[in-house]
């Protein structure tokens, strides 16, 4: 992590509008905690303006969520550069990588998909790839360990990678055709690849739970 | 109350106490960086940690209330050591952190010798680093005129961010980043516009907040101190004054919890540059419409010569912002030897001095601000009439409850008010109870009616005062215990100038009328600068700088600005106060009573005082209660009364700002370039706000 600033003045819009509904939507957000505390649902309506203004939060928006919310722009300055969720600089319009890069990715390979980033999108994480599509950052640790090394897409997570299966993954969101979220190998959900290894007899894992001493 | 072992001193203290409050009661001192007591408690700097017995750590004490302490297993009271092994080496630990992304440019550090840093660092610190990586660099932010920034020398404290917050009501600083990115800044680099905002220097603890034209003047060591009092206002604030040789370097609040605090107003600090520039240090003669240098006899000759031709009627004198009682009480002295009672203050037509000392003071005083439950501003902008009142209203407006009707000039206060109307009219609606807003104030406990400079500086002024008076005793602000009738003065001269009679008395020609064209024949101005004198008049100027009153002057004698003399002055409280002199004033200018003294020899009415003592004395003969010195008296409340009764007819035009610059108000300040600056940098924000 290092030190958080806004895009400069360039990639910056000049003006912001909140999505039809999405006032609305604030409002009942707002409504959620006592009066006078509707500075609460800050890190919800940056989360829901990040979402719906291509994947990033401009200057105008802190200040145009600053407004509604009746605080001063510092302080929604201070929460958008506090949370790294929060991205200050355009993203890629297809798709904004998150590669995992805690020590059990980093050990079944996360590198070699930091690799295809570097050469496939930009040579720096942060950066739009030149057709404007891709970017890339490095992150803590997602909560796949299991199914490491891993990526972040969005919402979903990509599991179990292989340099190929990534570009797959990533060729899929430049087609549009986009691929399916969780482990990219046979593998369902957290269980072991290859399907189950233990209790595969019915009537002996029935066996077991019956006398109690698993 | 609660009782503690501190250092095996028992203690009895309040248990809403902290720990640190306790230990300080106790006598120990608690190394802090981030807990200050005007601030709220952050608890991040961990410098304060002390041991508390049965806990399993240290803990901060700024953040550990007395009452959490639990007793011991036999009921004994809490026990906690200050200066136990484990406490010691828990600071050290904390400042070995702390000193890891430190620069150590002590040498050239504004902060140095004067560092919380520094001086907590001979106590906890270690002689080496043990800290081979990296250290952390941080961007300098812009932060406007007044705020210098070293940003890797900051240590993360949040009292810059709490103090704008909270205490300047501009909530304009703030952390961005995390952990070890974290940096202070404003939103974007924009200029802090608050008008406390020197303050932010005073309470950075290290060296990354530090004084902008202030850098690299001076060292504290080298600095002759002297305790004064500041005349920017007419709250009357208390400064320490900084000089080196003849020079002011600086000024500095002193603790006053009567007045200011802790805090100074940004004009109150750094109008220093103003002391040296424009200054008038020799006498001035005008000879066909030029003005040339002259001598003291020259000038007094010349004086002379003008007076002895002209009738004691068509003489005046009015007094300016800055003037002390002192030489207000000489000058009217010399006036009457001359046949002349034409004397009045600037700025100061409304007031009445014979109704009585309740009517033009401010009765709650500035301190009882805090016990009213309702407040209305009459004609006023509190920030910029009296910046440190502002404040404490907020710090009122902030303990809850407060209710604030506003009649005037819509401003940004820094709490929220309700607007009842901009002018007298609404005044009157008020009294008539029409607007909701009177029973707000007739249910309140203790109402409180402020009068600004908006309101008496008008032609209509006194319909106006007496207006408010009589809303002000109508409401009930006006009984046994409590007087909530508050004249805001924005001079330092003003309340001093009512107290001694610096006043035209009936048929006596007032300010407005001796400034007029064919008003006197002869005008002394003793630092009158805001009056515009009409031609024809023979203006003897004595002040300090070469400003407006200068150049319409046909004598100039020069003066001594109030760091160069000892001097009283009254607040809007009617809190008489004391400056000292911390340097002499420049070349041949003189203190304005030894002027006037030596001048009445030339012209042949010797005042009967050769020094400022035994002026002082008939000083206080006259007005006695300004011998008691930093004393309120209460005055008596049925001089609002009286007021009340006068009536008038008020103007229904709306209620203007009173001063085009809050930066620019009088002399000193216009000869101020960083006072300029900061007057340019506010009307920037006042255009884009209108935008």
């Amino acid at each position: 992590m290092s030190v958080r600033r806004l895009a400069p003045k360039e990639l910056q819009p000049a003006s912001f509008a909140f999505r039809e509904g999405t006032l609305d939507w604030a409002k009942q957000q707002i409504a959620k905690y006592p009066e006078g505390r509707q500075a609460s649902a800050c890190i919800a309506i940056l989360w829901r303006v990040q979402e719906e203004h291509e994947g990033w939060v401009s200057e105008a928006a802190i200040r145009a969520v600053a407004d509604l919310l009746d605080m001063p722009y510092i302080r929604v300055l201070e929460i958008a550069t506090f949370y790294t969720m929060f991205q200050l600089s355009p993203v890629g319009k297809k798709a904004h990588v998150q590669v995992c890069g805690t020590t059990p990715c980093m050990l079944r390979g996360a590198g070699d998909l930091i690799e295809v980033c570097k050469h496939r999108i930009h040579h720096d994480p942060g950066h739009v790839s030149e057709d404007g599509n891709f970017s890339w950052e490095e992150v803590e640790c997602l909560g796949a360990c299991v199914n490491a090394p891993m990526v972040m897409i969005w919402k979903d997570t990509y599991e179990d990678l292989t340099k190929d299966t990534f570009n797959k993954v990533l060729d899929g969101f430049a087609s549009g055709n986009l691929p399916k979220p969780g482990p990219q190998i046979d593998r369902q959900h957290a269980a072991p690849a290859g399907g189950p290894r233990v209790l595969k007899d019915a009537a002996v894992a029935g066996d077991a739970t019956k006398k109690g001493n698993v | 109350m609660t009782i503690l072992i501190i250092d095996g001193k028992e203690i009895d203290v309040p248990a809403e106490y902290t720990l640190l409050q306790a230990c300080e009661a106790a006598g120990a001192e608690i190394p802090r960086f981030c807990y200050h007591e005007r601030l709220s408690i952050a608890g991040n700097c961990r410098m304060c940690l002390v041991e508390v017995k049965g806990g399993p750590k240290p803990v901060a004490s700024c953040a550990w209330g007395v009452r959490d302490c639990r007793p011991g297993p036999k009921g004994e009271p809490p026990e906690i050591s200050t200066r136990s092994p484990m406490v010691k080496k828990a600071r050290e630990g904390v400042m070995e952190f702390l000193l890891i992304n430190h620069p150590l440019d002590c040498p050239i550090c504004d902060q140095g010798g004067e560092c919380d840093l520094q001086d907590q660092a001979m106590g906890y610190g270690v002689d080496s680093s043990r800290f081979a990586e990296n250290k952390r660099a941080v961007e300098d932010k812009y932060l406007g005129a007044l705020v210098k920034t070293s940003m890797t020398r900051c240590i993360q404290c949040t009292r810059c961010v709490r103090f704008a917050a909270e205490i300047a009501g501009a909530p304009e600083m703030g952390a961005i980043g995390r952990g070890e990115d974290m940096e202070i800044t404003t939103y974007l680099e924009t200029a802090l516009t608050s008008e406390l905002q020197g303050n932010l220097v005073d309470i950075c603890p290290v060296g990354a907040l530090t004084s902008k034209p202030y850098a690299f003047a001076a060292r504290p060591w080298e600095l002759g101190k002297t305790q004064s009092v500041d005349v920017m206002d007419g709250l009357g604030s208390a400064i320490r004054v900084d000089t080196r040789g003849r020079e002011v370097m600086r000024i500095l609040p002193r603790v006053n919890e009567a007045i200011n605090e802790e805090w100074i107003s940004d004009k109150t600090r750094h109008i220093v540059d103003g002391l040296r520039t424009q200054r008038l240090d020799r006498p001035y003669l005008r000879e066909n419409g030029k003005l040339r240098p002259a001598s003291w006899p020259e000038a007094f000759a010349a004086i002379a010569a003008k007076v002895r031709g002209t009738n004691g009627k068509r003489i005046g004198a009015i007094a300016g912002d800055l003037a002390t009682v002192e030489e207000m009480f000489a000058l009217k002295q010399l006036l009457a030897s001359l046949g002349s009672a034409n004397v009045a203050v600037q700025g100061g037509h409304a007031f009445d001095a014979k109704a009585g000392r309740a009517s033009y003071i401010f009765n709650p005083t500035i301190a009882g601000i805090e016990q009213a439950d309702a407040l209305l501003i009459v004609g006023s902008n509190p920030r910029h009439e009296g910046a440190l009142l502002n404040a404490r209203i907020r710090k009122r407006w902030r303990s809850g409850k407060l209710k604030i009707g506003l009649i005037g000039a819509q401003a940004d206060l820094t709490y929220p008010v309700d607007y009842l109307g901009a002018g007298a009219e609404t005044l009157s609606d008020l009294a008539s109870g029409k607007h909701s807003f009177a029973d707000v104030l007739k249910k309140a406990e203790r109402p409180l009616v402020l009068v600004g400079v908006s309101a008496t500086s008008r032609v209509d002024g006194a319909a106006i005062l007496a207006q408010a008076a009589k809303l002000a005793v109508d409401i009930g602000a006006v009984k046994d215990g409590w007087n909530g009738f508050g004249v805001l003065h924005g001079t330092a001269s003003g309340v001093g100038a009512l107290d001694i009679g610096f006043v035209p008395g009936e048929g006596d020609l007032t300010a407005a009328q001796m400034s007029a064209a064919g008003g006197v024949d002869v005008l002394f101005s003793l630092g009158a600068d805001e009056v515009n004198v009409a031609d024809g008049a023979f203006v003897v100027y004595i002040g300090t700088h070469g400003d407006r009153g200068a150049h319409r002057a046909d004598v100039i004698l020069p003066g001594a600005a109030y760091t160069e003399k000892s001097g009283l002055y009254v607040n809007t409280e009617g809190r008489a106060q004391m400056t000292n002199r911390a340097g002499f004033p420049p070349g041949e200018a003189r203190e304005e009573w030894a002027i006037l003294r030596a001048l009445s020899d030339t012209l042949g009415h010797k005042l009967p005082f050769d020094t400022l003592a035994a002026l002082r004395q008939l000083v206080f003969k006259a007005a006695p209660h300004l011998m008691r010195l930093d004393q309120v008296d209460a005055a008596d409340a049925a001089a609002v009364r009286t007021l009340a009764g006068r009536g008038g007819k008020a103007d229904a035009a709306p209620f203007k700002p009173a001063y085009a610059s809050y930066y620019l108000t009088n002399p000193i300040a216009r000869a101020s370039a960083v006072m300029a600056e900061c007057s340019r940098l506010a009307s920037g924000q006042m255009l884009t706000a209108a935008e």
